[in-house]
């Protein structure tokens, strides 16, 4: 690979549901994709085109039916369950549409939850950690709420915050700001891209706002799944 | 979070308290299943312990008897003949133990044997004016036979003094022949001879029968009154290990050529009893324990599906499979150890107010409790270890789930 940059590429990678079944069907045909580290990338399309399967698969979620994917240069069809749960956990962060606490937890320790897993026991520097990135999140009042006593544009931005614990090399966010109205999804937004500048954290985030696709560095756009590069139509 | 509780620790307990009302309701479950089974556990060893202990102060733990005797037929069949004898048990007469000195002084060597006491009974009648009672005298050395059968423990008047003229009489007969310590009885054996004795003490053996029969003289005065001078009927064993009397008593029967009978064996409808009840206890046991399982592994069953978005969320942020199927095992393993720390509390006591509560007609205590802790460690333990077994389909479920079909929802 010349590119030393590239965090991410997918090479001729499909994915098909139901596998021999009648009801087989193919929802990403062949995508070709490369993402250069701290690259803020809008993933655009129409309900149904397979945005969130494509980033499910990025993500090591899910497993695409044929075709390679390369994770921060590690090829992932022949790891094993262990090592691709290690690698989602190092290298990938997830910002989901609904925030996706843990009501059991704290806002605090809900962003020390990767660390924890990871790690094993609960130490100092997690908390230090976990109360800095929700300090820097503007958040660092509630950090002691339980996640359910939050407003949803603050939910939001806790799950940012534990998605950037591991101080992962890309964040995907699939439609982070589509429960929010649009002054706090504005909010997420302008968050996001203060991370992805201060960290030069790789960001794709999947959007139907256009005008949050816009100030992106880069927007792909899924139909039917395929990906086409290109600009929005202003 | 403290620092030395791990992840899959810290997520179960915030799982099962979030979870507040399952937590509570499964662990009263798992409670009052505990409890019965220590309530039960507990009652049945209190009185098997009571009882025992009543067995083994009250008789010998071996018993060496002088052989039936036996007819033998005397006429041999001739060539071409055959004979059907008809033989006439014969009737058993007083007899001693052969050479039973040098039986006793080889048993008083062996290490497990605690102590050897000669004896001689046999049934005479008991007179005081115009009453009569057929009666068991027992000569007996009071300086060992009294480790061997508790008497001094039974006495309810007098005192416990065995000299050749003293006799001790149970309270039945006491009050049939009308007398009192100090006061004297005529007791005549079949042979013909009769003596004179006082009533030095009077027992209270806790059975009606054994009241009215059994009397206690000096060996002498049995050897005298039965014409079997330097003779006894039998010899009373006890031994370390009362659970160990039978194997000893063939031991004992093997090397000395005296039939020895064990309290094992004179008992057997006790122990007969007793591994009935066993049975029954196990087989409640079994069933209390696999309706707590049931319990513990359907609640947790439905706290999956409603958490499966959580768990989803865990394994998207790097949280192993091998991880959720800890947190699921120590779930089950909680709710059955808190379930069963209640139960041990509320079965011990149940038990001690039920006790307390509960009287003989005079008043007194029915029998004492045997609490072993043991008992409680064993149930706390067993109902962990239910749980986490109840815990495993669970939990193969959770770590089963597929974080993209439960994030999805
Ligand atoms: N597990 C599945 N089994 C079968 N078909 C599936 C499965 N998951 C997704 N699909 C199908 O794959 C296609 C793409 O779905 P996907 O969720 O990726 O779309 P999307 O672009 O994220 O849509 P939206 O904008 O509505 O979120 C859809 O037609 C969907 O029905
Ligand atoms: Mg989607």
């Amino acid at each position: 690979m010349a590119e030393t940059n590239e965090v991410l590429r997918l090479e001729k990678v499909s994915k098909r549901y139901n596998v021999g079944t009648p009801v087989e069907v193919e929802v990403l045909h062949d995508i070709d994709l490369s993402v250069q580290r701290g690259e803020f990338v809008a993933v655009i399309g129409p309900s149904g085109s397979g945005k969130s399967t494509l980033l499910n698969i990025i993500g090591l979620l899910d497993r695409p039916t044929r075709g390679k994917l390369y994770v921060e240069g590690h090829e992932t069809s022949r790891l094993g369950d262990d090592a691709i749960t290690r690698l989602r956990g190092h290298s990938i962060g997830f910002v989901f549409q609904y925030h996706y606490l843990i009501s059991a937890f704290t806002a605090l320790e809900n962003v020390m939850m990767p660390l924890l897993a990871e790690r094993g026991f609960p130490n100092d520097t997690m908390r230090a950690r976990a109360h800095t990135l929700l300090d820097q999140l503007g958040l660092a009042r509630w950090e002691n709420n339980l996640a359910n006593n939050m407003s949803g544009g603050q939910q939001q931005r806790v799950a940012i915050a534990r998605a950037l614990a591991m101080n992962p090399a890309i964040i995907l966010a699939d439609e982070p700001t589509g429960n929010l109205d649009t002054k706090s999804a504005d909010q997420v937004f302008e968050m996001m891209r203060e991370v992805n500048r201060r960290n030069g954290t790789t960001f794709l985030l999947v959007t139907h706002n256009l005008d949050i696709a816009q100030r992106c560095d880069r927007v792909v756009e899924v139909i039917d799944g395929r990906v086409r590069e290109g600009k929005v139509a202003a | 979070m403290n620092k030395l509780v791990p992840f899959e620790w810290i997520t179960a307990l915030r799982f099962l308290k979030e979870g507040r009302m399952q937590t509570i309701f499964i662990v009263v479950a798992v409670a009052i299943g505990v409890a019965v089974i220590v309530f039960m556990s507990a009652l049945l060893a209190s009185l098997q312990a009571n009882f025992l202990k009543r067995v083994l102060t009250s008789q010998p733990h071996i018993q060496l008897i002088p052989p039936d005797e036996v007819a033998r037929v005397l006429r041999k069949p001739q060539e071409g003949e055959v004979a059907v004898a008809i033989v006439q048990r014969p009737v058993q007469r007083i007899r001693s133990i052969d050479q039973w000195q040098k039986v006793r002084s080889e048993l008083t060597r062996w290490s497990e044997i605690t102590n050897v006491s000669p004896s001689m009974s046999g049934s005479a009648l008991g007179v005081r004016g115009a009453a009569s009672r057929s009666i068991v005298v027992t000569g007996i050395d009071p300086n060992v036979y009294f480790n061997v059968v508790r008497i001094p423990d039974y006495l309810v008047a007098g005192q416990v003094r065995v000299l050749t003229d003293d006799i001790l009489v149970g309270t039945e007969l006491a009050k049939d022949l009308g007398v009192n310590v100090g006061e004297k009885i005529i007791v005549s054996s079949a042979t013909g001879a009769s003596r004179v004795l006082t009533v030095s003490g009077i027992f209270d053996l806790g059975n009606k029968s054994a009241n009215q029969r059994s009397t206690f003289v000096a060996l002498r005065t049995a050897q005298a009154l039965f014409g079997l001078v330097g003779g006894v009927t039998s010899i009373d064993l006890t031994v370390t290990d009362p659970y160990e009397a039978e194997t000893i008593a063939q031991r004992v029967q093997a090397v000395t050529g005296v039939e020895a009978d064990s309290w094992i064996k004179t008992n057997a409808q006790f122990f007969t009893a007793v591994s009935a009840q066993q049975t029954s206890n196990t087989l409640i046991r079994v069933f209390v324990g696999l309706s707590v399982a049931f319990g513990i592994a359907s609640v947790l069953v439905v706290s999956v599906i409603q958490r499966s978005k959580d768990i989803g969320i865990l394994r998207a942020m790097g949280t192993s499979k091998e991880q959720i199927l800890r947190v699921l095992l120590i779930q089950g393993g909680l709710l059955g150890f808190l379930g069963s720390l209640f139960g041990a509390v509320i079965g011990g006591g149940g038990l001690f107010f039920w006790h307390g509560y509960m009287r003989q007609a005079d008043g007194s205590e029915l029998f004492p409790l045997v609490l072993e802790p043991s008992l409680f460690a064993v149930a706390v333990l067993l109902a962990a270890v239910t749980g986490v077994a109840a815990a495993a389909v669970p939990a193969l479920r959770a770590a089963r789930l597929d974080p993209v079909v439960a994030i999805r929802g």
